[in-house]
């Protein structure tokens, strides 16, 4: 199967070799059904993401989006809300005549997602663009729809023969996050998606992990020799992941209600997150290759045994954040008065690896916090003697190693030094490293990155369903043990809008004589 | 900006770091130098598109200006750390004596253990390695382009002196182009029996695609001259018909393939600092040039025989 330059291996292409860096990857001849056409993420996301994929020259001549949705709309209507889309969130310029070569492949079907009519007349649209486009039967559908339509869908995409490739063609699925609310209905959900797409053709995004920054753990830590000495138990007294939102669930009711903050962003962002901070060196780095060894880590992951004092969760309150008047999360539109899900949540997780024996990983994520920020914090155990007198390091903590995700990518250490003065006194100061201009204003989003990724069919960046069930079979025991408190009447905590969490996550630290750091 | 007259490279680096203590010590995370050799009135527009580029490659940035090589040295500076961008710049003006020697100011200033780059907006030596400044630097880049004159023979004398480190932009203006055709053979793996190129005349990127054809396909391949702008047609002929891409305007090419609809696709020509970015991606050598770069200043009759 042709896959443009994704396969890296041996080619009898002339014009291709691997010394040859500069060329970058095109996907080879393909179309992309997108279901959904409407919501912020095929708006905000996928759209201008195809647009600047177009831009940088990496979609192949000829591609093809068809929208399908419950709307009466022609290819023209489709066309203008995709410019629409393009015009305000792209990253590139507009420019009018790439703008025209893609728009000639956007094709739009209107219908249900139960519609036979609708799905016979996708198919002929699809066989249709392999004429006038060239798509060459290569086809992915990009599932960008609550998940309770994806039965619906896949099933019509099997039953109208669109699922199923033949020797030279391919079809793929791509699916996003919520994979599942368990680990039943994730086991459920992966059943459905392999009983219609063969093996390899379905595409999990967890667009973290389409992050330069993400990326970039794996280099910092198996491209450099001054950290990897020191990763482990014998250096490292705890791991610190957070990722906190300053905003609330904003117009996010119907979908976040019941499922919440460990389902909706530790299931699947920071344990994802946690695997690359924690894993062993991958032999390489392609897809089997990695995924066997987030999977280990994945599969030694052991919850504290006293889940009511080693988690903690919460909801935001009415109150001020960030000088804004803002309301509490039982008083948003369309959440129930009595809601129990949780807008903040705190888990303590071990490893049970040589590596990390007794170290261990705190995971953390909210609304309504006090910044938008996202890091992994690797603390280091203190110096086991201080040659100075006590009073000259009180204001020297633990020296701490901080990957910044997002916003201000970066990496910080803090350390201790002695403070100018004639004094013997240390306190801990910082060193930054900025990835400045380079990661954030020039760097493809992930997005963008993903959908390529996927169009050539190079899978490492999808997690792949057996760390989605891995990640379930974690979380699922800390959920059914939240049902049980709802049940007694012990529901989340409130917590401040514009801080850091309820009292019962400081708590949580404080019972290991820890403390969360300040992001 | 600062400017100090009179000074040397130790006055220099004293300011540029004066400079970035003024504005609270930023992290700066430069990854690299970039020397610039520009006549005066090219200056600020080198500059300008330097500090585009560095947006994705943080970068100490040194603009030599060369001035009259007779009588008593001088060396004039203007120095301003990044307003808006992540790097610094020195713009240095060098008149006598000193004029003949450039590197003993440049060598002082170089950022420590980190990459040299070292780029010629306009004319540049036929031995870039060989310069004095040229030698300071891992990675050499010229634009054969840019100049007036005689394009055609100046790349074919750069690439006849070819050393490890150089590049031209008229290469880098390549990479789309090759991209496309590469990914062409990857969707329809025939046999390349015959090529040609149609340009503008006088067209160095031209000179190096057929020269890179050549080298990779082992067929003849014909140049053919048309009104431009810039490259205008590619042909490949094959068994089963021809692979062609067609851009008569400059933004818009037509991507024709056997058995498959003629399909439209953007192909614009890259602005200089989009085509700097590409070059300070990657510092190491760049084989594929290498062979092209001998290709071109060697040619040597086509054997029929593949491979």
């Amino acid at each position: 199967m042709p896959t443009g330059g994704g396969d890296g291996g041996v080619t009898s292409n002339p014009l291709r070799v691997p010394q040859d860096r500069r060329l970058p990857r095109i996907a080879g001849p393909c179309g992309l059904v997108l279901f959904g056409v409407t919501g912020d993420l095929s708006r905000k996301k996928v759209m201008p993401a195809i647009y600047d994929l177009a831009n940088r020259g990496l979609l192949p001549p000829g591609f093809a989006l068809t929208g399908f949705a419950r709307r009466d709309w022609a290819d023209q209507d489709f066309a203008q809300v995709v410019h629409d889309a393009v015009k305000q969130h792209s990253r590139t310029e507009f420019r009018e005549e790439v703008w025209k070569q893609l728009s000639e492949g956007f094709r739009f079907v209107p219908g249900d997602f139960d519609d036979d009519v609708a799905f016979d007349r996708l198919r002929r649209t699809i066989e249709e663009l392999d004429q006038v486009r060239g798509t060459g039967g290569n086809h992915a559908f990009y599932l960008a729809i609550p998940p309770r339509f994806f039965g619906d869908v896949v099933g019509q995409l099997k039953e109208h023969g669109l699922a199923g490739a033949t020797a030279d063609t391919w079809r793929r699925v791509v699916v996003e996050k919520p994979f599942g609310h368990d680990l039943a209905s994730a086991q459920e959900l992966n059943g459905l998606l392999d009983s219609a797409f063969p093996d390899g053709s379905v595409f999990r995004i967890d667009h973290y992990l389409g992050k330069e920054t993400v990326q970039n753990i794996l280099a910092f830590r198996f491209a450099n020799t001054m950290f990897e000495p020191i990763w482990n138990s014998n250096y490292v007294d705890h791991v610190q992941i957070t990722m906190a939102e300053d905003v609330g669930i904003g117009g996010r009711a119907g979908y976040y209600d019941g499922i919440g903050a460990a389902r909706d962003v530790i299931q699947n962002h920071l344990m994802q997150l946690m695997a690359l901070v924690a894993m062993e060196e991958p032999t390489s780095f392609d897809a089997a290759a990695l995924r066997i060894e987030k999977q280990k880590v994945l599969a030694s992951v052991v919850l504290p045994r006293d889940l009511s004092r080693h988690t903690a969760r919460g909801q935001y309150a009415a109150g001020w954040a960030g000088g804004e008047k803002v309301l509490g999360f039982r008083q948003e539109d369309g959440i129930d008065p009595k809601s129990t899900t949780e807008t903040f949540a705190a888990v303590k997780l071990g490893i049970d690896s040589r590596r990390w024996a007794g170290v261990p990983f705190y995971l953390r994520t909210g609304k309504r916090l006090g910044r938008r920020v996202t890091e992994v914090a690797v603390v280091f155990k203190r110096a086991p003697h201080l040659p100075f007198g006590a009073s000259s390091t009180e204001e020297l903590t633990q020296n701490a190693l901080v990957i910044r995700i997002q916003p201000d990518e970066g990496i910080t250490t803090r350390f201790g030094s002695k403070v100018p003065g004639t004094a013997m006194e240390i306190r801990d100061v910082n060193m930054d490293f900025a990835y400045g201009g380079s990661f954030t204003e020039s760097s493809p989003e992930a997005y963008e990155r993903l959908i390529l990724d996927m169009l050539l069919g190079d899978p490492p960046l999808f997690p792949r369903h057996e760390e989605v069930e891995l990640s379930w079979r974690i979380l699922d025991p800390v959920l059914d043990h939240w049902a049980d408190r709802d049940d007694s009447g012990r529901g989340p905590d409130d917590y401040a809008s514009g801080g850091w969490g309820p009292a019962s996550a400081d708590e949580m630290l404080a019972r290991d004589g820890r403390t969360w750091r300040r992001p | 900006m600062i400017t100090i007259e009179q000074t040397n490279a130790a006055g220099i680096a004293a300011e540029l770091v004066r400079a970035r203590r003024h504005a609270g010590s930023p992290a700066m995370g430069m990854v690299l130098t970039l020397v610039i050799v520009v006549e005066e009135e090219y200056a600020d527009a080198a500059l300008d598109q330097t500090r585009q580029a560095s947006r994705e490659h943080p970068a100490r940035v040194l603009a030599v200006v060369l001035g009259d090589k007779r009588g008593h040295g001088t060396v004039n500076a203007a120095v301003g750390i990044g307003n808006g961008w992540g790097g610094e710049t020195a713009l240095i003006r060098l008149t006598g004596e000193v004029a003949k020697h450039p590197e003993s100011v440049v060598l002082p200033l170089l950022l420590p253990d980190s990459p040299v780059v070292i780029w010629w907006p306009h004319d540049a030596p036929a031995d870039p390695a060989g310069d004095p400044l040229g030698r300071l630097a891992q990675r050499r880049i010229t634009d054969s382009a840019s100049v007036g004159r005689n394009r055609s023979r100046l790349l074919r004398e750069r690439c006849d002196l070819h050393a490890p480190g150089n590049t031209d932009l008229a290469w880098t203006r390549l990479t789309p182009w090759r991209a496309l055709l590469a990914a062409a053979l990857d969707q329809h793996p025939v046999k390349v029996t015959g090529a040609s190129v149609s340009s503008e005349r006088a067209n160095p990127s031209a000179d190096l695609l057929v020269a890179w054809l050549e080298d990779r396909l082992r067929v003849p391949v014909a140049r053919r001259a048309s009104d431009g702008p810039g490259i205008t047609q590619v042909t490949l002929d094959t068994a089963a018909g021809p692979i062609r891409i067609a851009r008569p305007d400059g933004r818009l090419a037509t991507f024709t393939t056997p058995g498959r609809p003629d399909r439209p696709i953007a192909l614009k020509r890259r602005d200089v600092p989009e085509l700097l970015a590409e070059e300070l991606r990657r510092l190491d050598e760049d084989e594929v040039y290498a062979a092209t770069a001998r290709r071109l200043a060697h040619p040597r009759p086509t054997r029929k025989k593949a491979r």
